[in-house]
């Protein structure tokens, strides 16, 4: 512990002392968070839509197998509670809810008028959007389907109501995710410099003599730069709601508890990346490779992760922006808390610790 | 038994035989100067003293320890300065100390006392907030050795530690060495400086990664065969080649002028002939005493042969 603290201050140390690098590290983020911070649209497919059935008829059944049968929606994995729409949305199990009350049959039997009711799940615009133009196109075909050609469609419509980003605006959804990639970029590549630099320039030659243990060497220089990573997210975060007006519903101590255990963990990368490599700079654009494109194309940032083919799917799972996107989107948006989002800390965790653990055992202790 | 042995060691970087069986011991307090050209395979045998590279075979036993599997109970009593200028140039002299101080667990009155012991030596009190890459050379590789004497270590190595240093300071960095000597601290270091070796107790001379021979100071220069004479005037191209064309005669370089070594059978006579012969006047040769820097290059040229 005392020789972490030392390595911890002498780190600070070096931080404070390159004002270049300083600067990057505070100018950075939020030109990236403006640069970014501007949508691109995409279509969706496999949207998880939930429905709750409380006509019970053959077309009401009918009309949920419309939806189904399509390629855009697909049913959740478990079964719906009619009691509490919303509780698939807060656990992000699914990203609308069709709500058939009774008298569904009987109103399209007679020719009355008739309003469905759909709750999409606003705080991803790209799937809420989606699920607005498609939820209407497939009504429209089951209703054709039904009548005899030339007739007059039945007044049934649907009142689609968004939760959380009602106004669908598109920097809701990316500029929390922008959080997550912005951040994991800069811890990554700040601790990536920090052990290629002492063997650029010898200086880890002398510490290798001295007894402090690998594992010590890696804790006490990603400790300082949690705090610069952290003091980063909540100036993205001050910039994302003066510039583009993004809500904060939720807790904002839990975020920053998660946001902790996020750095950390992208920091893991960096020094793993450190220990492996010999220059700064292969580390630097390593560090680059490893979390912008990833992290961009794989964490559901701007694809939603539910819609990849399965293999990356499974590569989504061990990328740490991945659990931070649902968390954050879940904390500012949604208002989710704890026990909703626990998991993906715990997920955090374990990466943080595969990857701690692996630069220690790949740390050489000796020369070349 | 002997505080520092080394058996048999030998390292290879591909096909080139850094270190070639080597071997050589050390007594408790006793100062082993380690000399050679560069590329010698002098910094390739410090790290392999301290374990920051693993020999091809060979064994390193220090105090009954072997490093190459207790080097981690050895770390408390090593101090080891690398010849590349490995402290933090962007933390000030001060910083440094209090860094090492506290990897090893020096802290508080402790390490005052200590700073300021050390600063009695190194005279570095006046610069203690300076950064330590504004440091002048000498400066600088007094605080590295004051950041290698910082925990007490029982042994010091020490690679090329005066190298670039002017003269006074390496002077100054000697009567440190001479101080933790006489504590005890038993002291390995290398140097391409023959006039270094004078100051050590005992000094190995090595090339090609092989020793050449080991000794005191002097058994070194006592050891040097032939009658060494010194001329005292610019040689001439013409002189050189008229010199190199006598048997049993030795000419090199020395400063301006020329150091001759002749040996048993080769009389000073044929040698002035040469001289007049090329318009030097044989005045100018004079006897001379065979330095450091004579035997080792005597020594080399034996084993190149």
């Amino acid at each position: 512990m005392r020789r972490i603290r030392h390595i911890t201050r002498k780190e600070l140390y070096h931080i404070l002392r390159d004002a270049r690098s300083l600067a990057i590290v505070l100018v950075m983020p939020v030109a990236m968070t403006f640069l970014y911070g501007y949508a691109i649209n995409l279509d969706i497919e496999n949207i998880v839509m939930g429905v709750i059935d409380l006509d019970q008829t053959q077309h009401s059944r009918a009309l949920a197998g419309c939806f189904y049968h399509s390629t855009y929606f697909s049913k959740p994995q478990e079964e719906m509670d009619p009691t509490d729409p919303e509780r698939v949305f807060r656990e992000g199990r699914a990203s609308a809810v069709l709500v058939i009350r009774s008298g569904f049959g009987r109103a399209l039997e007679r020719g009355n008028s008739f309003s469905l009711g759909l709750t999409i799940d606003g705080s991803d615009n790209n799937i809420a959007g989606a699920v607005r133009g498609y939820a209407g196109q497939a009504l429209n075909y089951f209703l054709r389907d039904r009548l005899p050609p030339g007739a007059k469609l039945p007044g049934v419509i649907i009142a689609p109501q968004v939760l959380y980003n009602p106004d669908l605006q598109s920097s809701h959804f990316f500029v929390p995710g922008l959080v997550a990639i912005v951040l994991l970029m800069i811890s990554a590549l700040l601790t990536s410099v920090t052990i290629a630099r002492e063997k650029e320039t010898g200086t880890l030659e002398q510490l290798l003599t001295a007894p402090v243990k690998p594992v010590e060497i890696l804790l006490g220089k990603i400790l300082p730069y949690v705090f610069i990573a952290l003091f980063d997210g909540v100036l993205v975060l001050v910039f994302a709601k003066l510039v583009f007006g993004v809500p904060f519903v939720g807790s904002h101590l839990l975020l920053l508890g998660f946001g902790l255990v996020y750095v950390a963990t992208a920091l893991s990368i960096g020094i793993l990346i450190s220990s492996l490599v010999r220059t700064q700079q292969v580390a630097m654009m390593y560090a680059m490779m490893f979390t912008m494109l990833p992290s961009v194309m794989l964490s559901g940032f701007i694809f939603a992760v539910k819609n990849m083919p399965s293999l990356l799917q499974y590569l989504s799972l061990i990328i740490p922006a991945t659990y931070f996107l649902t968390v954050i989107r879940g904390v500012m948006l949604k208002g989710a808390g704890l026990g909703e989002l626990v998991i993906h800390g715990v997920f955090l965790l374990v990466l943080m610790a595969i990857m701690i653990g692996v630069a220690a055992a790949k740390f050489k202790t000796r020369l070349a | 038994m002997n505080f520092v042995s080394v058996a048999h060691l030998s390292k290879s970087y591909g096909d080139v035989k850094a270190i070639d069986d080597f071997s050589f011991e050390i007594d408790q307090g006793e100062v082993l100067a380690l000399v050679g050209p560069d590329g010698a395979g002098k910094t390739t045998l410090m790290r392999l003293v301290c374990n920051l590279l693993v020999p091809d075979s060979g064994t390193i036993r220090i105090a009954d320890l072997d490093v190459a599997g207790g080097f981690d109970r050895l770390k408390e009593m090593l101090g080891y300065m690398p010849q590349v200028f490995s402290l933090y140039l962007d933390l000030s002299v001060e910083e440094n100390l209090i860094f090492y101080a506290g990897i090893y667990g020096v802290t508080g009155a402790r390490y005052r006392q200590k700073r300021d012991y050390l600063y009695g030596f190194s005279m570095l009190a006046p610069f203690a907030r300076r950064r330590a890459g504004d440091l002048s050379g000498g400066m600088k590789q007094k605080l590295a050795l004051s950041c290698a004497l910082i925990h007490d270590p029982q042994i010091l190595v020490l690679d090329e530690p005066t190298t670039g240093v002017d003269p006074l300071s390496r002077r100054q960095f000697w009567e440190i060495l001479s101080e933790f000597k006489r504590q005890g601290v038993t002291i390995l270091l290398t140097t391409p400086y023959m006039d270094e070796v004078a100051r050590a107790d005992r000094a190995c001379f090595m090339f090609g990664g092989k020793k050449l021979t080991e000794g005191t100071p002097g058994e070194l220069t006592g050891s040097f065969k032939g009658e060494l004479y010194s001329l005292d005037t610019l040689p001439s191209t013409d002189l050189i080649k008229r010199l190199n064309d006598i048997p049993h005669l030795q000419s090199r370089r020395f400063g301006t002028g020329l150091h001759v070594n002749l040996d048993a059978d080769l009389k000073i006579e044929d040698v002035s002939e040469a001289l007049r012969a090329a318009g030097v006047d044989p005045g100018h040769l004079v006897p001379a005493q065979a330095g450091m820097e004579d035997c080792f290059i005597q020594l080399m040229e034996q084993t190149g042969d």
